[in-house]
């Protein structure tokens, strides 16, 4: 109310354009405060999510960080517990505990966002541009009437962002000028967290509970979860491993792939493949790294048999060392890669087993 | 049931595009109401104002249908085939051109096709009031999307839909099958680690990923066949929705580039090299 007074009476003594722009300078350096929209899994925040964290506090120095967590039981206040810790930067922890959380279903979720973001007035929301993000995400921008902003690689102030466009090729600068809250994903590659977290316990956020008592009823119940199939693997989680070893179609057969896994066991590395290779049914299509599949940026990346399409540079040009093998000299993968070598992978893949040094 | 199918003019994706060279220009401007810099609040008279060129060079490229559209389409299709739709209707937004992609979803097999023409670029909050509105005007029993237009690379316009309708939604889709006798759709999405598998009362959205299907060629009489069919106009005042952003392009740069590597002559020789030049094993 002091605000609108002091409005009103700057308004009578200078000219009205000079008061809208007080306005808009107001409302562009209006107090930060965000909203990490947090995945667990197991008891634990997902990797992804601590980098949603780690963008958060990019946005500005002096920002409070809420993360909100969602889903039912004591996974979930064991996640709550974990998150509470997982940065120092975090200063609440929001958790709402009910059965309609249990799936990532958009449905409650994006609801959900939209109740917590009203109730906290938050400048941003951010989540991680994982399947989970993408699917949420929009939904929840929608029902705030905003404009949404994709898998972001730079926060350049709190309304300038870099994304990329067109597979990649391009990056665009946008800026926010809505009046709403401004809800970005992003791409977790960009924002990559230190393995081991430093003192983390020594600070501890408070765990608060969402109110769900004004949760309607009215989005809810019209979609419902029917079952998740999953490869289970104990290779490291393609997002983000360390090393990616990916195959493309000229491993012919899936029976071939396995020298790719073999090669990845022995790297300790993740397993990727191109959008040829899953649709040959080489191997399962969460392993697809590209424009629509995983964008992965690990400290080396290895392509054997790949071709280097548009689309499949899109998932993986930002790795640190790119290596490819090909019997084709003239395939656009060598473009980018830092160290190729022309020859058969179906010799250089024995002999890189039987050459490389084993790591623990 | 009526399907309505979305689908956007994209640059073709075999396009490798170019970035503008004039991608950012300052220019002087007055200070306006809804921007304003510290120089203008250091009284001084003019700001600078980035402002964007359309970035990306679409002059004299190939434009075609963005290909998660296509499979958008082919699914409609194919439930219409299979006697669960009774009209698939195919439904653009954009310049004039986009028609041109309109009658390449006539000739893929839609019934007929509905052309919202607007001037400039639209954002996917847009793009969603629009198709909210063409949902009231033809009462579709389903909405089918592509996952995402591979230009802006958003992946939000069916996510985005389905919350303004408050319908359910089926994202990244790679398998469906529609139930007619119960109202609902069974949909498989490509997930973070596998497949998962939903349930949705329809009306509802659903957004396609690459396996959901393979598109077919249109042929050459299917293509002289859609030159009748029937493309109704509307404007964006008809369907009483404000075209407005709440987004601005600043500027659209090209990546940086990468140095260029070096090939090897042998296995011993990229080993050395990962070891102790890259250091990375």
């Amino acid at each position: 109310m002091a605000g609108v007074a002091a409005l009103r009476a700057l308004r009578k003594r200078i000219s009205p354009s000079f008061t809208s722009q007080i306005i808009a300078f107001t409302s562009n350096s209006r107090s930060i405060s965000t909203l990490v929209l947090a995945e667990h899994e197991g008891g634990a925040i997902k990797p992804q999510s601590v980098s949603a964290v780690k963008a958060a506090k990019s946005l500005s120095n002096d920002n409070p960080i809420s993360l909100l967590l969602a889903g039912s039981g004591s996974a979930l206040h064991e996640a709550a517990a974990n998150a509470a810790s997982c940065d120092p930067s975090v200063s609440e922890v929001l958790v709402a505990d009910s059965d309609e959380f249990s799936h990532p279903l958009a449905e409650p979720w994006a609801k959900l966002i939209h109740l917590v973001q009203r109730k906290g007035g938050y400048s941003h929301v951010i989540t991680a541009s994982g399947s989970f993000g993408k699917n949420i995400l929009p939904r929840a921008a929608a029902l705030l009437d905003v404009s949404p902003i994709t898998d972001v690689i730079e926060i350049s102030d709190p309304h300038l962002f870099v994304r990329p466009i067109y597979a990649g090729n391009a990056l665009c600068t946008v800026r926010y000028t809505g009046a709403g809250p401004c809800l970005l994903t992003v791409r977790s590659t960009s924002f990559p967290v230190p393995s081991i977290l430093a003192d983390s316990k020594s600070n501890e956020a408070p765990i608060t509970q969402v109110d769900l008592s004004t949760f309607g009823e009215d989005s809810v119940g019209k979609s419902r979860y029917v079952k998740h199939t999953s490869q289970d693997t104990e290779r490291p989680d393609l997002g983000n491993a360390r090393v990616v070893v990916t195959g493309g179609r000229a491993l012919k057969s899936a029976e071939n792939f396995k020298m790719i896994e073999k090669l990845a066991e022995k790297l300790g590395a993740a397993v990727g493949a191109t959008r040829a290779a899953v649709d040959a049914g080489y191997v399962l299509n969460d392993l697809q790294v590209g424009q629509t599949g995983k964008i992965v940026a690990p400290e080396l990346y290895m392509a054997f048999g790949v071709s280097g399409a548009i689309q499949h540079l899109a998932g993986m040009r930002d790795s640190k060392v790119i290596v490819a093998v090909n019997k084709d000299a003239e395939a656009p993968i060598f473009q980018v890669a830092d160290y190729g070598l022309v020859g058969d992978i179906f010799e250089v893949i024995p002999e890189l087993l039987e050459k490389l040094p084993e790591t623990k | 049931m009526k399907i309505m199918v979305a689908i956007k003019r994209v640059v073709d994706y075999a396009v490798k595009i170019r970035v503008k060279s004039d991608k950012a220009r300052p220019i002087e401007h007055k200070p306006s109401s809804y921007f304003i810099s510290k120089s203008c609040l250091s009284n001084r008279p003019v700001s600078f104002r980035f402002v964007s060129q359309s970035g990306v060079e679409t002059q004299n490229v190939k434009m075609s249908m963005n290909p998660f559209c296509e499979i958008a389409l082919e699914e409609a299709l194919r439930i219409k085939e299979a006697g669960m739709a009774s009209e698939v209707v195919a439904v653009t937004m954009g310049l004039k051109q986009c028609v041109d992609t309109l009658r390449t979803g006539l000739a893929m097999g839609a019934d007929r096709g509905i052309h919202v023409e607007t001037g400039g670029p639209l954002y996917p909050l847009s793009v969603a009031k629009l198709l909210r509105a063409l949902v009231e005007v033809e009462k579709p029993g389903l909405l089918i999307l592509g996952k995402q237009a591979i230009d802006d690379d958003c992946n939000q316009t069916g996510q985005m839909v389905a919350g303004l309708l408050n319908w359910p939604q089926g994202t990244f889709a790679s398998k469906v099958v529609l139930d007619k006798e119960k109202q609902v759709v069974t949909v498989d999405r490509e997930v973070d680690g596998g497949l998962e598998t939903l349930c949705l009362d329809l009306p509802a959205v659903i957004t396609t990923d690459l396996r959901l299907n393979q598109p077919r060629y249109a042929t050459l009489p299917n293509i002289m066949k859609a030159k009748s069919k029937a493309i109704k106009k509307f404007s964006p005042e008809d369907l009483n929705v404000e075209i407005k952003s709440d987004i601005e392009e600043v500027q659209v740069t090209e990546p940086p580039k990468r140095k260029a590597g070096v090939i090897l002559s042998s296995v011993d020789e990229l080993i050395d090299k990962l070891k102790n030049e890259a250091r990375v094993i």
